[in-house]
């Protein structure tokens, strides 16, 4: 077993600002009534002096603009589970660390993604590009990797351990108080004269487990893989449902594209780990509902074929979004994908661009077809897009219909037709005993007779003629065979 | 022969001050596409239809034959498995005969955009994916020197023949596109006049025989 432990220590004050990012100081608060102090604030706010602890009132003495906001643990329990849908990309078995940190079993994942140093360089860009700083560390027991990623130092890369046996040896200068124990255990062992984990564990166990619970020598035995630690693995739902609020709201298309690929990038995640991808995405841009009842503007996504890529679709929904009137400000953003589809694998490759079918074959562009369905639909809206077909019918206008891109029919067609359909009949004159268009038409093949019975309704009975113009401009041409014996034209040879 | 030499010059993007003969005995390479027309392939600079250009065809009126004329080089890009792109035909694309002149329809795309803007961007996307062998749009207006060059370029960097239907008017606009012709036709036949080459001189004409029917196995 190999952990890989994700430790976010700003979920709280980076879940509000994953809509946007806030350059003005603002802080995350906690506690009740006259006990409330500053959680986290952000770089704005610190630069100001405003530092974790700090009354409100102190605070609002250093930033008179600075803005604060209640902690809430619903929703960092919420982006957590979110973390862990995405995390699924990376292995089956994620496991919850409330209230902040997510553990990956990564040992089976090691040869799929070569190595650990491929992802120890994916897993922070990522989780960064999804608003989320992390810190990580890596152990053979879960407790070992949590402990790693807590103590992991910015900007320097992340701390791993491969061998349950250098496990001792590593942590043994770990200050007492990083380990999870009750203050009140560290305050003793402190009177001990034990400041390190390694002068900790020198002492006889038999001494351990009488002087203190037996709590600290079963955490020992776990963080030092003596004994097992079972986690509860996380359960992913089947359908992925995500909304972000806006910092203020907007009128502006633009701006809702950065929240919509921070829920695009989770939503590859999610997908990536069922191998699947999806073929609707249903937005919903939510407005300001307070006084009024102001239903949320859906924007749903049609696709040609499965597809995951973020990219992709954030490019056809900018597309799709040139097309929607917005009647109200936009105050949240909201994905959700119920539709989800197995994705033919790929052999993982860490480079995208690089992507390949299994049998090896460098996934060529002639298979993208769809992408270019999607992007012209997004714009152009799904019904200028078509394919057309023949089909089986005598009456000419009816022997033709539209069809999705890319079907076909077995028909060997009618080569005597011409390439070009007029929408509808147009009738031509008569004049010096021809049919006339700007001109005179000159009759070079026919009749065929085209009719069509009570059983189809019977409402075609033409005699069918080739005829051309001065400029050399054939056209197929017809004479109604009953009533008013009119002429029309039908269609051009091209 | 095959000398890099000889590669650079093949490339349609490079000017020559003097004809190219066509030296390839299949008809096919990866910078022109065989127009199924001998006597139009001598013409036509690296001999055949340019891969990664412009091509501008000037119509006096539809329905003289301007589709017959490219129709064997669609037909061996959809062999190809390649896609093909109508963005805004003047009229219906009528799939019987379309069938019947041996086109794959799984692999043609009809678009109709609403306005000439979003046809242009129609375009550029579908030149530019790498999904399309032929791209054919009709120009009721002119798109512009600018606007030509960018497609240009959007030809050039997926190898996609782009194809536009101008009027007749437009043949004077300068334009970057590789090959410009102009047609007008006779009974049962064609004339394909040049009024550019990339390669060669314009100024030359050639008369193609063009039956009204060609069934295609």
């Amino acid at each position: 077993m190999l952990w890989l432990c994700l430790n976010f220590p700003q979920l709280p004050l980076e879940l509000h600002a994953r809509a946007e990012p806030i350059s003005s100081p603002w802080a995350i608060i906690e506690g009740k009534g006259a006990r409330k102090t500053i959680l986290q604030c952000n770089d704005a706010a610190a630069e100001l002096g405003i530092r974790p602890g700090m009354t409100p009132g102190a605070a609002y003495a250093l930033a008179h603009n600075l803005q604060l906001r209640s902690r809430d643990e619903t929703a960092e329990r919420q982006a957590l589970e979110s973390l862990a849908d995405w995390a699924g990309q990376y292995t089956s078995f994620v496991s919850l660390r409330s209230p902040n940190a997510l553990l990956l079993e990564v040992a089976g994942s090691l040869r799929l993604f070569k190595g650990m140093a491929p992802l120890l360089d994916r897993i922070p860009r990522q989780t960064a590009e999804l608003g989320y700083a992390t810190r990580i560390g890596v152990a053979p027991t879960p407790l070992a990797a949590w402990l790693l990623a807590r103590t992991q130092i910015p900007n320097i890369p992340p701390k791993t351990i491969m061998e349950i046996n250098q496990l001792p040896a590593t942590l043994r200068e770990l200050p007492l108080e990083l380990l999870d124990l009750e203050p009140k255990q560290i305050k003793t062992l402190h009177g001990l004269g034990l400041k390190r984990l390694g002068e900790l564990l020198r002492l006889p166990r038999a001494g351990l487990a009488r002087r203190f619970s037996p709590g600290l020598v079963d955490y020992l035995d776990r963080l030092l893989g003596n004994s097992p630690d079972p986690l509860e693995a996380y359960t992913p739902p089947p359908r992925f449902v995500r909304q972000l609020w806006l910092p203020a709201e907007t009128n502006d298309r633009e701006a809702l594209l950065f929240p919509a690929r921070r829920l695009l990038l989770e939503l590859t995640g999610f997908l990536d780990a069922r191998q699947a991808g999806t073929q609707w995405l249903h937005w919903r841009l939510i407005h300001h509902n307070h006084h009024h009842h102001r239903p949320a503007t859906h924007v749903t996504l049609g696709l040609a074929a499965p597809n995951r890529d973020p990219e992709h679709l954030l490019a056809l929904l900018r597309e799709r979004l040139s097309r929607v009137t917005l009647e109200h400000a936009v105050e949240g953003i909201g994905l959700s994908v119920t539709n989800i589809r197995p994705l033919r694998p790929r052999t993982l490759s860490l480079d995208t661009s690089l992507n390949s079918d299994l049998d090896g074959n460098r996934h060529s562009d002639m298979a993208d077809w769809p992408r270019l369905v999607e992007r012209l639909r997004a714009r152009l809206g799904d019904e200028a897009v078509r394919g057309f077909q023949p089909h089986p019918d005598h009456r000419p206008e009816l022997a033709w219909k539209t069809s999705s891109p890319g079907a076909g029919v077995r028909d060997p067609g009618n080569a005597r037709r011409p390439l070009w359909l007029l929408p509808k009949p147009v009738a031509l004159s008569w004049r010096d005993g021809t049919p006339w268009l700007d001109g005179r038409l000159a009759i070079e093949s026919g009749p065929e007779r085209i009719e069509s019975g009570w059983w189809d309704e019977g409402d075609v009975a033409r005699d069918y003629f080739i005829a051309s113009d001065a400029a050399h401009g054939c056209y197929w041409i017809y004479r109604e065979r009953y009533d008013t014996r009119r002429w029309f034209l039908h269609g051009l040879f091209a | 022969m095959n000398t890099a030499l000889d590669i650079v010059l093949k490339h349609p993007a490079v000017w020559r001050g003097k004809r190219q003969t066509c030296t390839h005995e299949n008809g096919m390479d990866e910078n022109r596409i065989a127009s199924g027309f001998a006597g139009l392939d001598e013409q036509l600079p690296g001999g055949g239809w340019p891969r990664g250009a412009l091509t501008e065809i000037m119509l006096p009126q539809p329905g003289i034959g301007e589709l017959r004329l490219i129709l064997p080089a669609l037909r061996q890009l959809n062999r190809d498995k390649k896609w093909i792109a109508l963005i805004a035909p003047p009229y219906i694309p009528y799939a019987p005969a379309w069938q019947a002149m041996g086109l794959d329809l799984s692999r043609v795309l009809w678009i109709h955009p609403r306005d000439h803007i979003d046809q242009l961007w129609a375009v550029e996307q579908a030149l530019q994916s790498g999904t399309c062998g032929a791209v054919l749009s009709w120009q009721t207006t002119s798109p512009g020197f600018e606007r030509l060059r960018r497609l240009q370029l959007a030809a050039e960097s997926s190898h996609c023949w782009g194809v536009l239907f101008r009027p007749m008017a437009d043949a004077d606009e300068s334009s970057p596109a590789a090959v410009r012709v102009r047609l007008t036709a006779k009974e049962r036949t064609l004339d394909v006049h040049f009024l550019k080459r990339r390669g060669a001189w314009g100024g030359e004409a050639v008369q193609l025989p063009l039956p009204l029917f060609t069934v295609v196995k």
